[in-house]
This record gives structure tokens, C-alpha cells and sequence, in this order.
């Protein structure tokens, strides 16, 4: 016989926070903006542009003479600094309004994250760039994107209000363990695919690795959708995820050529490269965000199922 | 705020903090003469016999036709109005510039006196002139900024230490110095990434670059047999042996190819 696990993530009885939901949503989308400015960073070759940190050219807000890689790097450093401020308010909120003690760790979460992120921001630039700082920058940030997404996620009202339609997994390796999978797959990409970035490493394990993230992405939105495609909440992101997958195997092959193949003797960082990579870099964060939001919904509606060993003899096991 | 999150917090900032001076120390080591004071307790150089010194000299070139000069797009800044191709290869009629040619081996334990002068890197036209430059290790290096925009300019060394500073529009030179021998270390400017350029720090004064028209000449050597190296920044490192006698003067020639 078989009986669910506990949802850990069930509805309890919160009502909805309509203007906690938006500041959540509009911290996500910013931190968005945030991705992109980053990626334009080190695709400008931008890095080091402005020398000093905390400080800005020995300045905490002065706009520097708006020319050359400083404007990439400056602006970057200022919409960072707005992310981690609607990050406090938005931890300081949640601790304050929320019911869900989990949700209030999880915006904690999201503060120690920021600030994680600045220190190795900070560290980037007062060590040179070495490319493991510089590599676990770019990770935490997409780390962070995935966190902002999830309570974004957590405080909607369809999250909140809604019965969640339950549908048992029978399925070895169970759909929850794939969506964990396809998380960790992108992970490590994205891991490589920095060290590259950041001349840490060559190309190739990133790109053999991309065959490895296209068949785990695609074993679980197959799964997801031919099983599961009536729970829109399930079936809206394992689309997502699909689609995003072609999208990112387009963009890395146009990242390949236009950085490695054409790209080689370039003198300057030229327009179809940095399009290219910085569209590459945006896309590979909105898919790790999907595949969370898809783990995440998963693991509410479609829980595993587990056979119970019952003792012989004992006809009526009292469910515990 | 409960007692479990304080501690996981707390532990959070104690790994952050552990971290960073882990970070910190690593650079701390000084490898790097400040750059007022060089050659400050350099040993006595070995003297040479000026009655004895040889020279050699000769021509680089380059074999085939000459690879087209990547252009540089310098419209990001408008101060910047230097001419707009890269100099990563310059072969006029086959002659090959900014190749550096330097004494590699044969010198033995001998030691020279750093020079006071400096050396000058200039920042025109939101580029580096020159564009490959010798300098002795301790030997300062004068930056100067002839643009109207800001410069930072940021070298990249393997075995010296790592700087990166900015340089506004008629600010003061910048004086520096690299402790260690090396060949080809990149500077770079992260403000206008077309501009790039290559210092080699060397022990000895025996050292040149070729011009335009891919000469060399290389003065005052003691008499021996010697490995001479020419380094081009793309195409590479080519090694030629080179016995010199008292008051000679060898041609020694070089040649790159794609
Ligand atoms: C399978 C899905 C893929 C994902 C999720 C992915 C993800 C990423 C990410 C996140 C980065 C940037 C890391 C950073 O933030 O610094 C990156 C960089 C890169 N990826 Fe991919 N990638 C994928 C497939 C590919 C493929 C198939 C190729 C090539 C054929 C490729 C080529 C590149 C290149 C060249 C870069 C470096 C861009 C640059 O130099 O700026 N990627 N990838």
C-alpha cells in the first residue's frame, strides 16, 4: 500500500500579503537587471575598471565620467547596492509579517546570501580577479536569483490560497529526485561555464557537460509534462524549462563562435560577443531559477509515494 | 530573532571574516622594492673591461605576408583618437617590430647596476607608446597620462606582484617597479579594453626592441658565448646562440612565421 510523505511545504492558514508579494517579485526581477549588468561586466572585460572597493573611484555614490569599461562596472555596483538594500527590507519584512518560520529563514537566507555576494564582489576586485572568486561570484549570484525567485514563489497568492491537487509518484528515480538533479546539472554548467568565462579553465568540460544538462533537463520535463501535464503548476514551469534549454544551447553555441572561434584575435570585446555571452549568462539564470520553481512545485504536488512494509498478520496498520 | 538563527548567522559572518583574512595575508607577502628607493641593496655590479665589449645586432622578420591588423573601435570614449588598428603583429615589408630581444643565457653570476633613470610608458591617444618595453628588474617605470579621460592601468604578471590603479586626466605620473625577471608581462587598461601593452624585466642591461624596420642592436657585452632570445608577443620565443670574441660585432638574425 502506499501513503505520502509529509509535505513539508504545505499550505498552512497565512493569508495573503499582497504588497509583500510585489516587493518579492520586484526583487527578483531587479536582481534580474542585476545578472545582466554583471554578465556585461566581464563581457566588456569591464572588471577592473574602477580600482577600488567599497569605494567607487573614492567615491560611495559619485558618477564617474560616464565612458569606457567604468560604466559597466559602476552601474553594476550601484544596482547591486539597491538589490542588497530591497534585500534588507525585504528580510526585515518577512521576519516581521510572515507566519511561516521557514519563509523567515529563507529571507534571512536571502540577506546572508547579499552579503556573501558583495564580500566576493569585493574580494574580486581588491585580489585581481582570480578566477575561483570570481567564479563562486557569478554562482552565488545565480544562487541568489534562485532564493529571491522562491519567495517571490512562497508568498503569491496561488501559493498561498490554493488546495494543492496531490498526485502520487511511483516512478523510480521519482520526479522530485530528477528536478533535484537537472538543479545540480545546471549547477555545476554554470560552474564551469564561469571558470571559463573567467579564464580559469578551457571550454571543453563545459561544453561535453552541456550534453550531460540537455539529457537530464529533458528526461524530467519529459517526465513532468507526460505525467503530469494536468497540474498547471508542474506543467507551466517544465515548459518553461524546455524551452529555455533550446534557447541556451542556441545562445552557447552563438557564445562558442563569437568568443572562441571568431572571437580569438579580437582587440576589444566586440558587440556580437558581448550579446551573445551576457544573453547566455541571462538565460542560464532564468532556466536554474525555473528548474527551482519546478523542484519546488513538484515536491508540493507530486509527492513520492512509498511502500509501506506491513507486517504480516497485521491486517490494520494504524497510519502513523 | 531564536538562538539557532543567531548562531547560524553568526557563524555565517565568523567564516566570512576567517575568509577574507586568509585572502588578505596570502598577498600580504612584499615581492615588490617600493618604487622611490630601487636597486637599494644591490650587491656591487662585476665590472667590464669597456676595452673588450662586443655588440651584436641584426634584423627581425617576419615570413610571409603580413597577418591584417585587427581594428580597434575606440568610440566608447570620445577623448580617445589614436590610431585604430591593434599592434599585436607589425611587419612593414617584412620587418617585424616590438619583437624583444634580450640576453637569455651566458652572462653567468654577473651582476649591473640598476640605472636611476626611469623608464617612460605614455598613455596617448588611449594608447601605449610604446608598445613593448625593456626595463631591469628594480628599474622604475614612469606612467604618464596624456589623454583627457581616465586610464587605469593594470599589469598582469606571473611572477611579480599584481597592481591596478586609475590615472585621471593630468594627474601626476605613477612610478613603479617589478622585483622579478619576467618576459612579456601584459598591461592592460579594464576603462578602454583595446589598449594593451608588454613589459620585460630583465636582469641585465643587455636588452633591446627591435623598430619599424625590425632592427636591433644590443651594446657592451663582455666577451662569451651567449643565447640570445627574441620574443614576440604573439608569435613567440626563438632562441639563437652567439659566441662573441673582444670588440666583435656579430650580426644575428631572427625570423617568425604564423
Ligand atoms: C546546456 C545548457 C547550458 C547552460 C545552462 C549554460 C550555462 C552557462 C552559464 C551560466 C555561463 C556563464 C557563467 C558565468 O556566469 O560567468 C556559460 C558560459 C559559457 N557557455 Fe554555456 N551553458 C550551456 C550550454 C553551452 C553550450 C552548448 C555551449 C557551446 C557550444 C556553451 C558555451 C559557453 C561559453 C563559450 C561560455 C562563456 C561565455 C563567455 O566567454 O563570456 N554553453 N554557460
Amino acid at each position: 500500500m502506499y501513503r505520502t510523505k509529509e509535505p513539508t511545504l504545505k499550505a498552512v492558514a497565512t493569508p495573503y500579503n499582497r504588497s509583500l508579494h510585489r516587493f518579492a517579485v520586484f526583487t527578483a526581477c531587479v536582481t534580474f537587471v542585476l545578472i545582466v549588468a554583471g554578465a556585461l561586466v566581464t563581457s566588456n572585460d569591464a572588471g577592473l575598471s574602477v580600482p577600488d572597493w567599497p569605494t567607487s573611484f573614492g567615491y560611495l555614490i559619485k558618477v564617474p565620467h560616464w565612458v569606457g569599461g567604468a560604466r559597466f562596472e559602476w552601474s553594476h555596483r550601484m544596482i547591486a547596492g539597491f538589490v542588497a538594500t530591497l534585500t534588507v527590507i525585504l528580510a526585515v519584512w518577512t521576519w516581521l509579517a510572515e507566519r511561516r518560520r521557514w519563509l523567515r529563514l529563507l529571507a534571512l537566507a536571502a540577506f546572508g546570501t547579499v552579503l556573501a555576494q558583495a564580500v566576493l564582489g569585493g574580494l574580486t576586485v581588491l585580489f585581481y580577479q582570480p578566477p575561483a572568486v570570481s567564479s563562486a561570484h557569478a554562482a552565488v549570484a545565480q544562487t541568489f536569483f534562485c532564493i529571491a525567485v522562491a519567495i517571490a514563489l512562497f508568498t503569491g497568492r496561488q501559493w498561498v490560497e490554493e488546495v494543492p491537487q496531490i498526485e502520487l509518484d511511483t516512478r523510480r528515480p521519482s520526479l522530485i529526485t530528477l528536478t533535484l538533479l537537472s538543479i545540480f546539472v545546471l549547477y555545476v554548467q554554470l560552474i564551469l561555464g564561469a571558470m571559463f568565462r573567467h579564464k580559469g579553465m578551457t571550454w571543453l568540460p563545459h561544453v561535453l557537460h552541456a550534453a550531460i544538462v540537455t539529457i537530464v533537463l529533458t528526461w524530467t520535463a519529459v517526465r513532468a509534462l507526460s505525467l503530469y501535464s494536468k497540474i498547471e503548476a508542474v506543467r507551466r514551469p517544465a515548459v518553461i524549462m524546455l524551452s529555455l534549454l533550446i534557447a541556451q544551447l542556441c545562445l552557447g553555441f552563438m557564445a562558442f563562435l563569437t568568443r572562441v572561434a571568431w572571437g580569438r584575435d579580437a582587440a576589444q570585446p566586440e558587440l556580437p560577443m558581448v550579446i551573445s555571452t551576457v544573453a547566455h549568462v541571462a538565460v542560464g539564470a532564468l532556466l536554474l531559477a525555473t528548474a527551482a520553481v519546478l523542484a519546488i512545485q513538484v515536491w508540493r504536488h507530486v509527492p513520492v509515494a512509498f511502500e509501506e512494509l506491513v507486517p504480516s498478520g497485521q491486517r490494520k496498520p494504524v497510519a502513523a | 530573532m531564536n538562538k539557532k538563527a543567531w548562531v547560524g548567522a553568526l557563524s555565517v559572518l565568523c567564516l566570512l571574516g576567517l575568509w577574507l583574512l586568509v585572502g588578505c595575508s596570502k598577498k600580504e607577502t612584499p615581492e615588490e622594492q617600493p618604487a622611490a628607493a630601487p636597486a637599494a641593496a644591490q650587491p656591487a655590479a662585476t665590472p667590464i673591461d669597456p676595452n673588450t665589449v662586443a655588440s651584436v645586432s641584426g634584423t627581425v622578420k617576419f615570413d610571409g605576408a603580413a597577418p591584417k591588423a585587427a581594428k580597434i573601435d575606440m568610440s566608447q570614449d570620445p577623448a580617445c583618437k589614436g590610431a585604430n588598428t591593434a599592434e599585436t603583429v607589425v611587419a612593414d615589408n617584412g620587418n617585424l617590430a616590438n619583437v624583444f630581444v634580450y640576453v637569455k643565457d651566458g652572462l653567468g653570476n654577473r651582476t649591473f647596476d640598476v640605472p636611476t633613470q626611469a623608464v617612460t610608458i605614455d598613455q596617448q591617444g588611449c594608447r601605449y607608446h610604446p608598445h613593448v618595453l625593456g626595463v631591469m628588474a628594480g628599474q622604475n617605470v614612469q606612467i604618464k597620462n596624456d589623454d583627457q579621460t581616465t586610464h587605469n592601468i593594470h599589469p598582469t604578471p606571473k611572477d611579480n606582484r599584481e597592481w591596478n590603479e586609475s590615472q585621471p586626466p593630468a594627474a601626476a605620473p605613477i612610478e613603479k617597479n617589478f622585483a622579478r625577471e619576467e618576459i612579456m608581462l601584459p598591461v592592460k587598461c579594464n576603462q578602454h579594453p583595446w589598449m594593451k601593452m608588454y613589459i620585460n624585466v630583465v636582469k641585465s642591461p643587455f636588452y633591446a626592441v627591435t623598430g619599424p624596420d625590425g632592427k636591433y642592436e644590443i651594446k657592451g657585452l663582455p666577451p662569451g658565448d651567449y643565447t640570445i632570445a627574441f620574443v614576440q608577443e604573439k608569435l613567440g620565443e626563438q632562441d639563437q646562440k652567439v659566441t662573441l670574441a673582444a670588440k666583435d660585432s656579430k650580426t644575428v638574425d631572427a625570423s617568425f612565421k604564423q
